[in-house]
Parts: structure tokens; sequence; C-alpha cells
């Protein structure tokens, strides 16, 4: 019979809080100086650190000390099967198994062997027939959090048949409660018990059942890309995105355009200006693949490329259209507005087959 | 051959109610055909509540969400049930089951595909050990060993 060791691959740890260095779908570039930080959110004030859990409650090791004294206690003492061994439940597992085996109806008729665990199941009512230290044992796991259970392990001796009208009667013992396991459902202990099986007395089976107690790994919906800081000095940008044009300045004194939006012209410094419509055509100008780290509300590997437009300014975007490692330096693209979610869209840049613009 | 149940919801395979292959000939290296099981939602509820399983997430799908999975899945009770008539149909009803010993992997959710396969891997004294596994498009469902008795004049 096999014996196993259970383990499940650890998931690694969710980032924190979104992070975007490369900030790829804000328009502008890296020129633009000391623009202040903005958060998005109010900031939280940082909390002085202080201990997480009460100090009456023991600490994690101390759990696991506490857990393992079970091993080796009654899970369940002097069992008795709800209903005898009976040709209906029998008949209805069959059908449910697509299970035609001619021993398995008839007037010789026997159980099928994998049934054994069924004739010990505590049904709608619940069981009636664990022990003190098992009911013990659940209640220190689900105190700690692990309060869903799975089962992972089942392992079955078949000594005799189990014939209809006998009487099934059981004996478990807790043989051992694992250490703490992150597994891909959520952190928790697996417990191993081993039943004896009865029929009329008689041992006709054994069976060795691993559970997993678990706390559920929070299942979080994919993050929001971050959203852009918008001010007085760009609204005009997003505004015109929300038009579908992509809007850049110019300068009223010298023509200079200019991008991203800035209150004053680099060239001449004057503070008077006019918004121009983009044509939407452009080159990659250099790019970089981002591979690592990653953030939540983007899937790596991704290009972000900076794109020199048509005017002759340059912005920050994502090339789509084309993998990721085949964006190419000087490769033509044009514009497109991507919509994000529900309230983002941004522009970004598909490439152009063949330099056809 | 008549049995208790020809059909079961969903559940339907080439060697339902086959004549089984038993005694003299088995090998250590014999292949099982496989058996593909429609993991249908009734498949699944049904089979939780014949073996009297009625955890909630065996049958509802917002209770199981509420506990981190992504829909309602099979129980192992059911699992172990469907490796039993797996060997069973192959070897037929004159062999007798020993031992099986099932580990779970990927859940089998609703809508999917269960694949099982088996590999005799020894064969003494009328005793045959089969390795068997479970695949769904997830990966392995269940991976684990059956021990069996052949009929009489099996090597």
């Amino acid at each position: 019979m096999e014996v196993s060791a259970s383990n499940d691959p650890a998931r690694p740890n969710e980032p924190g809080r979104p992070n975007d260095p490369a900030r790829p779908k804000e328009p502008g570039h890296r020129k633009v100086p000391d623009r202040p930080r903005v958060p998005d959110r109010p900031r939280v004030p940082a909390r002085p650190r202080v201990p997480a859990r009460p100090a009456e409650e023991a600490p994690p090791s101390d759990l696991t000390a506490r857990l393992k004294a079970y091993e080796g206690r009654p899970a369940a003492t002097a069992g008795v099967g709800k209903d005898p061994v009976n040709a209906a439940m029998i008949r209805h597992w069959c059908e449910v198994m697509g299970d035609a085996c001619p021993a398995y109806s008839g007037p010789d008729a026997i159980a099928p062997p994998a049934m054994l665990q069924v004739w010990t199941m505590g049904g709608l009512s619940g069981h009636t027939d664990r022990s003190a230290a098992y009911e013990e044992l659940f209640g220190l796991l689900d105190g700690a959090g692990f309060t869903s259970v799975v089962a992972t392990d089942c392992e079955q001796e078949y000594l005799r048949p189990l014939r209809p009208g006998e009487r099934i009667t059981f004996d478990a013992v807790i043989e051992s409660v694992s250490e703490r396991k992150t597994t891909k459902l959520g952190a928790g202990h697996f417990v191993t018990t081993r039943m004896d099986v009865r029929a009329d007395g008689e041992l006709a089976g054994t069976h060795r059942f691993r559970i997993l107690k678990y706390a559920p790994a929070r299942t979080e919906p994919k993050a929001a890309r971050p959203r852009p800081v918008i001010n007085r000095d760009n609204a005009g940008f997003w505004e015109g995105v929300r038009q579908h044009r992509l809007l850049i300045q110019r300068c009223d004194g010298c023509g200079t355009p200019r991008f991203p939006w800035l209150p004053g012209c680099h060239a001449c410094g004057s503070p008077d200006w006019t918004a121009v419509e983009a044509s939407g055509t452009g080159t990659v100008h250099s790019y970089v693949v981002m591979h690592h780290p990653p953030f939540p509300a983007f899937d790596p590997p991704y290009a972000v490329g900076l794109i020199e437009l048509a005017e002759g300014v340059r912005m920050v975007s994502n090339v789509i259209g084309v993998p990721h490692d085949k964006v190419r330096i000087g490769m033509a693209v044009r514009l497109e507005f991507l919509r994000v979610d529900a309230e983002l869209e941004l522009p970004v840049f598909r490439a152009v087959e063949d330099g056809a613009v | 051959m008549t049995g208790p149940g020809i059909t079961g919801p969903g559940v339907e395979g080439p060697n339902v109610g086959g004549p089984g292959i038993g005694g003299p000939g088995v090998k250590a290296g014999d292949e099982l055909p496989p058996l593909e099981i429609p993991l249908t939602r009734t498949l699944i509820v049904a089979g939780a509540l014949a073996s009297r399983d009625y955890q909630d997430v065996h049958h509802d799908a917002e209770a199981a969400r509420e506990k981190g999975s992504p829909d309602i899945f099979m129980n192992i009770l059911t699992t172990n049930g469907l490796v039993g008539r797996y060997l069973t149909d192959h070897f037929g009803p004159r062999c007798t089951l020993r031992t099986i010993a099932i580990r779970l992997g990927a859940p089998n959710y609703p809508g999917d595909t269960m694949t099982l396969r088996g590999t005799v891997t020894e064969v003494a004294g009328g005793t045959a050990t089969v390795r068997i596994v479970g695949t769904n498009r997830l990966g392995n469902h269940v991976t684990g060993t059956v021990t069996l008795n052949l009929p009489e004049g099996a090597p």
C-alpha cells in the first residue's frame, strides 16, 4: 500500500501594492522635471508595529506542537454505520459510477469494495461517532483560521467483501497531523486518520484518509492598471484621449511641438501654446521588454516603446500587434486607442506590417 | 450481462459490462485501455450524494467559490469508485480488489473530462499491481496504486 507524504507546491507570495516604474501607459517621456508624485489615494499613516496576535494566543510553532499532541488519540470510537450494507445504496452507487459489474447485484451480491468509507459516513445529519479528541483537534484548526477541508489521500485495504444486511462498526485513530504547509488552496495542516471497518463484528477493511484543513487563499481579482495623474497642465491631453484624438502642444512663440504637456516652451520659454492633433503615425525610437518584476495589472513579458511621432515628439506607450521579442527600433507604428476597463482608455501603438502606414 | 446500473449520468466507457480480462496472460507492462469520463455537474453531485458526502463544495457552486474554489469539484469517494470500476471493468467480476490507494491533485471540475489509464507493474502469486492515473485538462486528478487478486489459474 502506498504511504505518502503530502505536499503541494508552495504558491509564491503575491507582490504587494501595484507599482509601475515602466509607466507604459502614461504618455510623456523621462525629461519631465520633478513632477510631484501625487498619490492616487489618500495616504494611510504608518501604524506602529504591534504584535499581530494577542499575547495569550500561541504562536504558530506552538500551535503545531498542540496539534501534534493529538497524534495517536482516537478519532472515532465504536462508531456505527447509519445504515447496514444494503442493495439500494449499492445500486445508487453503481448507477453513478456506471459500474455494471454483476458481482454487485443479485442474490449473492457484494458491495463494491470502493464503497468501504460510504458505510461510515455521517450524511446530512452529521457524524455522531467522532471522538472528543477529534472535535478538539478540528476546533483548534478552525480557531486558527483553517476552516476549510479537502480530502487529499485515501488508502483502503479490503479484507473481505461486505454483503447486504451486515452491520457496520468502526474505530479510527488520528495517525498524524502535519506541520503547517502552504498549498495552492491556502496554508493548512494535513490530518491523517486510520479506520478499522468491521462487518457484523469482523474486521472487513482498513481505511486511511488524509485531509487538508486550510485557510482559503484569497482569490483577488486582477489588479486594475494604474490610473494616470490628471492635473491642470495635462487635462487637455486626456480630454483629447477621451475623444480619440492624440493632442500635442505647439508653441505659439516659436512653433516648436512639445510632449508631454507642460506650461511653457522648452525652446523659447513662451507660455502660449495651441493644441494640435497628431497624425497618429510614428516609429519605434527605442524600447524595453519588461520581464521582471511582474506587476499585478500586467502580464510580462511585454514591450514598452518610446514612440517618435511624425510631428517630431516622443511618447512612451505600449507596442501592440507584435510579439514582445519582435519589436525593433525603426519599426513603423500607428496610433490606436485601447479600452483598458470601464474608466480607462489609453493611446497605444500597433506595429504596421511592411512599414505601410 | 446485467448489472445494477448499465449507465451512470454522463459516465460511459468502452469497457462497460465488458467480459473482463483476467487469469493467465496478465503480465507486468500491460496497459489498460483508457477510460474517458465526462465530468458533468450531475455526475459530481450524484457521486457526492451516493457516497453520503454533503460537503457543500461538492454541490453548491456559490459556497465552493467562497472557499476559494472556482466551482464545485468531485469528492474523493467518487474518484475512488471510478478507479474501482475501471479496474473491475478490465479484469472482470471474478477478480477481487485488495487495495486502492489514491492521491488527488488537480480537481475534477464540471465540464472537464477525466481519462483514466492504468499499467500493470507487477504480477506475483495471483496478485496484480496496477499503477493508475486519471488526467483532466488541469493535469493529474488522481494517481495511485491498485492491487487485485486475479481469478484462479493466474500465474
